[in-house]
């Protein structure tokens, strides 16, 4: 299907109160944009409001300033409903120079508030964004509403009493942009006090200033003659269930989840990888965790991340390795060893732009062909996707009790909106997990390797430092009877086909799929997995406002599929799959139950967005007509 | 551990495995010595572990009755690194050969070197690759010809040893497959080494390059073409020890003198600079160099990662408090 987009209609600031609002801070790498996004989030968090955030860099560390290829953003979507993407189009579009202007004023709805430094825009940086007359005097930007202000010249004037000089003075510019937005939503500014006294805390007068410069920005807003129409805008509380909240990206909740596998598995855990964008972070989190049972190494390259991972399964503890999608095609033999040895291992695929370097800082779910199908030789694994931020706490979880229940590699396919996105999560009750302990095999009398649990088809696990169980394994094919290399032929039929059915009968291990929105039959289902799940949830709920019978379902298990799956998807007249690829789910689906399923695709290395999905729903909807 | 352990013999050491080297093969010698030398170390056999990559060498753990993993080609090192990690308390070898440690798996070796994980690596070093049908290896001479060059290999060889000493090897001796006494000697002092010990075993592949160490192991001519080394001792050679290494002051090299020149080298294994030179010599001008080459103490990586560990973990960490570590808020 053909990719189009609607415009949602939203509330865009004619009101004093809005039910959400769409917010992107944007300026050079160098400007601190992401700092002042996740202190927006924090703030936005505690007064309130459901949200979702979606960090947008550059994959240049320090671009020259001021160049369009440098510009670093940070959208935030918030509002008083379930709010599941970072939004589409901008309500509100703060930019720190010509470059951030011009690389995204296209997202800014008409009557959106534009607030610009207009400091920046010199001659110089209008040059380098290409711009050939200053757009703050054509009349280019008549149809938004400008807010102009000298963000360079208030921060200096605000900071002066430090004497920081004029380079470190102007580095607070963030602050002071964050105290005026802080104003314009009713956020209060006391959490950003306390991480920036954290954050400089070896630098007084350094946190000193930046709180100078945020509440400079707050002040202006307050006391300003302000032009019509910006004022404080309320923005209802969200309706949410009670308990403790916080905020926690996609990374950190994977970690967390590994961490909270390891400890529910009771066994150590290997975190062994190599620093690839965007997965390095799963990293920088677990080295700080090491007061678990949970050890870290940095490996010299991708191959041996994933070849020490294998080393600590075949050693008893829990391997688990980590990169994105190039790192992953190097790690494909080593996963192919643990396959043909049955030793468990967990490697996450944090998936960016591709081919080949691709687009390392953008998003995109064009592995999932390669999870499934890119290794050498008949190789069957678990391959399982996190589908929000949060979730990716509990699929890291399951991606554990997988491995360590079944002796197989498993896949977690993440990706890197998810990675970076963060949103507000009710914290679960630790308790209240089922722990599935690990048990190492220790008896000698009659030990062979290819012992196996008759239910599971899990070979033992048998761990180097237990008298008697002495054994050798490899990747020549072994006996399924002893375990000793055979080059057998009728021995290599029955191993292939066991790890294909030991891999097939996790279906009956897996929850049946549900329906997460909608009826279990209908006209139209809607079906995603991993990083769609927000916008898909958003299109289908409004779409199903307007009436229309559409259905939402987000697989988790990628590969076994749910066994009712076939089923659920018969049940409807209609199947559309969007995804960030050019289609692998969707074939995926069409040659497992010959349903004619259409593919929505997206390869922009940006997330879905709400009215491109809700405009294929319309369109396929229009085609299936009144009375089927 | 007070408990005695049994006393365990050479056969303990032999898997029920039928061995599969072509006849002749030196991979034989260095498995029967090895197997003998196992016992000795009089330690529970089930912490040791084997570890190989691919190719002929690499079929020994099947022949230990140890652990063993036969693992990919060239990651040996790396596997075992994991197993280390994972197990500090095993005792863990690294079985490779001159294509499978130096060729497809030359990063690994680098790292596992530079880092000193506490490990023995012993390389079967026959300049060939055998399990292939014999193709020229990184340690073939130039000009060697093989399936796959017919007209002579072009590649300039590299020497192990030079290589793991510029890698920031801490133990580094070089051996000879049939010479059972000095290979079970210097695998011991490698045992003993606490890092990695690296240990290049000339070995000869009696099918694709049959006879490339006479020199050093044909029993008539050996005493001039090699040189033992002992610690303290002059390094001196030749059927009546009359042969001696010196530096060459002018151009910094090594070359031989007679043996009662007073400026005859002694062994020093700490030098790392004469280790450079002495595991550089080859004919025809100089001699090999076998024996101890350098040995030096230095923090293992796994020691050191045991030792954050245990300073980190002596207050271990709680799940319910890292879930509410950072900004909470409750919502009623």
């Amino acid at each position: 299907m053909e990719l189009a987009e609607e415009n949602l209609g939203e509330h865009h600031l004619d009101e004093k109160e809005v039910v959400d609002v769409v917010v992107r801070f944007a300026g050079d790498s160098g400007d601190g944009m992401q700092l002042t996004g996740n202190n927006f989030t924090e703030a936005t968090a505690l007064y309130g409001n459901d949200l979702s955030t979606f960090p947008d860099f550059p994959a240049e560390i320090r671009a020259p300033v001021g160049a369009t290829f440098g510009v670093s953003a940070f959208q935030i979507y918030f509002g008083a409903n379930d709010v599941t993407t970072a939004g589409d189009a901008l309500d509100v579009l703060v930019v720190m120079n010509p470059a951030a202007l011009i690389t995204n004023l296209d997202n800014l709805v008409d009557g959106g508030l534009l607030i610009v430094d207009s400091g920046a825009f010199t001659a110089k940086n209008l040059t380098k964004a290409k711009y050939q007359v200053n757009p703050l005097e054509d009349g280019s930007l008549d149809k938004f509403r400008v807010l102009e202000i000298d963000i360079t010249k208030q921060v200096l004037a605000a900071v002066a009493e430090f004497n920081l000089g004029h380079k470190t003075g102007v580095r607070s510019k963030n602050m002071w942009t964050l105290g005026l937005v802080l104003w314009l939503f009713d956020r209060d500014r006391a959490g950003t006090i306390e991480s920036l006294k954290t954050k400089f805390a070896s630098k007084p007068e350094i946190a000193s200033a930046n709180i100078a410069a945020l509440n400079a920005g707050h002040a202006y807003g307050e006391t300003a003659e302000l032009p019509a129409g910006i004022h404080v805008y309320k923005v209802p509380k969200a309706k949410v269930s009670p308990g403790t909240y916080r905020n926690i990206t996609g990374t950190n909740a994977l970690a967390w989840g590994l961490i909270a596998g390891s400890e529910l598995a009771n066994i150590e855990l290997l975190f062994a990888s190599y620093p690839i964008t965007p997965a390095s972070n799963l990293l920088h989190e677990l080295v700080h965790h090491r007061d678990f049972d949970i050890n870290t190494f940095q490996a010299e390259d991708e191959i041996a991340a994933v070849c020490a991972a294998i080393g600590a399964s075949f050693a008893g503890s829990l391997g688990v390795t980590s990169s994105a999608g190039p790192g992953i095609a190097l790690k494909s033999e080593g996963i192919a060893l643990a396959c043909a040895t049955e030793l468990p291992l967990v490697v996450v695929n944090t998936q960016r732009g591709g081919p080949s370097t691709g687009l390392p800082t953008k998003t995109e779910q064009s592995d999932l062909n390669m999870a499934l199908h890119g290794r050498h030789g008949d190789t069957p694994m678990p391959v399982i996707a996190s589908s929000t931020p949060t979730d990716c706490f509990e699929v890291a979880i399951e991606a554990v009790r997988l491995a360590t229940k079944y002796m197989t590699p498993v896949m977690l396919l993440s990706d890197g909106y998810l990675a970076n996105a963060a949103e507000p999560w009710k914290i679960p009750d630790f308790s209240e997990f089922e722990p599935f302990p690990v048990e190492h095999y220790t008896k000698s009398e009659d030990f062979k390797p290819s012992i196996r649990n008759e239910e599971t088809l899990a070979r033992v696990w048998a761990k180097p430092g237990t008298p008697g169980l002495e054994h050798r394994i490899g990747g020549i094919e072994r006996s399924f009877d002893t375990g000793d290399i055979s080059y057998d032929p009728a021995n290599h039929q029955k191993m292939t086909d066991l790890r294909q059915a030991k891999i097939a009968g996790i279906a009956n291990d897996i929850p049946l799929q549900e329906v997460c929105l909608g009826n279990k039959t209908g006209k139209l289902a809607v079906v995603g997995w991993g990083s769609t799940f927000g916008a898909i949830h958003q299109a289908v709920k409004r779409a199903r406002t307007e009436g229309l019978d559409v259905s939402h379902i987000q697989v988790r298990y990628l590969s076994p599929l749910p066994r009712n799956l076939e089923e659920l998807l018969k049940s409807f007249d209609s199947i559309l799959v969007p995804e960030m690829n050019t289609g692998q789910f969707v074939r995926l689906i069409r040659s497992e139950y010959l349903i004619d399923a259409e593919a929505l695709n997206k390869v922009a290395g940006q997330p879905f967005k709400i009215g491109e999905i809700l405009a294929a729903i319309h369109a396929k909807i229009a085609t299936l007509g009144s009375n089927s | 551990m007070n408990q005695a352990l049994p006393k365990l013999t050479v056969k303990d050491y032999a898997s029920d495995q039928e061995v599969r080297w072509c006849p002749g093969c030196g991979d034989y010698a260095i498995l029967k010595t090895i197997q003998k030398l196992m016992p000795t170390f009089d330690q529970p056999k089930e912490n040791q572990v084997f570890i190989s990559g691919i190719g002929c060498s690499s079929r020994f753990p099947y022949y230990m009755n140890t652990f063993g993993f036969h693992t990919i080609h060239g990651r040996a090192p790396a596997v075992a690194t994991g197993v280390k990690l994972a197990n500090p308390e095993l005792d863990v070898w690294v079985i490779t050969g001159d294509g499978d440690g130096f060729s497809i798996g030359g990063n690994h070796m680098l790292h596992v070197l530079r880092r000193n994980v506490d490990l023995q690596i012993l390389l079967f070093n026959n300049e060939i690759y055998g399990l292939t049908k014999g193709q020229y290896s990184p340690t073939s001479p130039p000009g060697t010809r093989s399936p796959s060059s017919p007209t002579g290999s072009i590649d300039f060889p590299l020497a192990p040893c030079v290589v793991a000493i510029g890698s920031g090897g801490t133990f580094i001796a070089r051996t000879i497959d049939t010479q059972a006494k000095h290979l079970g000697a210097v695998v011991t002092r490698g045992h003993e080494h606490r890092g990695t010990s690296f240990i290049e075993i000339l070995q000869n592949c009696p099918i694709y390059n049959d006879g490339i160490f006479n020199q050093v192991t044909d029993k008539k001519i050996a005493a001039d073409f090699k040189v033992e080394l002992v610690q303290g001792e002059p390094i001196v050679f030749g059927k009546e020890r009359e042969w001696g290494i010196r530096l060459n002051h002018d151009s910094l090299n090594l070359e031989v003198v007679d043996a009662t020149s007073d400026d005859v080298l002694i062994h020093d294994e700490t030098n790392k600079v004469l280790a450079t030179l002495l595991a550089t010599m080859k004919g025809p001008d100089l001699p090999v160099a076998v024996g101890v080459i350098y040995s030096e103490e230095k923090p293992s990586y796994v020691d050191d990662s045991q030792q954050q560990l245990i300073s980190i973990r002596k207050a271990k960490g709680s799940m319910t408090e890292l879930l509410h570590s950072g900004h909470t808020w409750e919502v009623e």
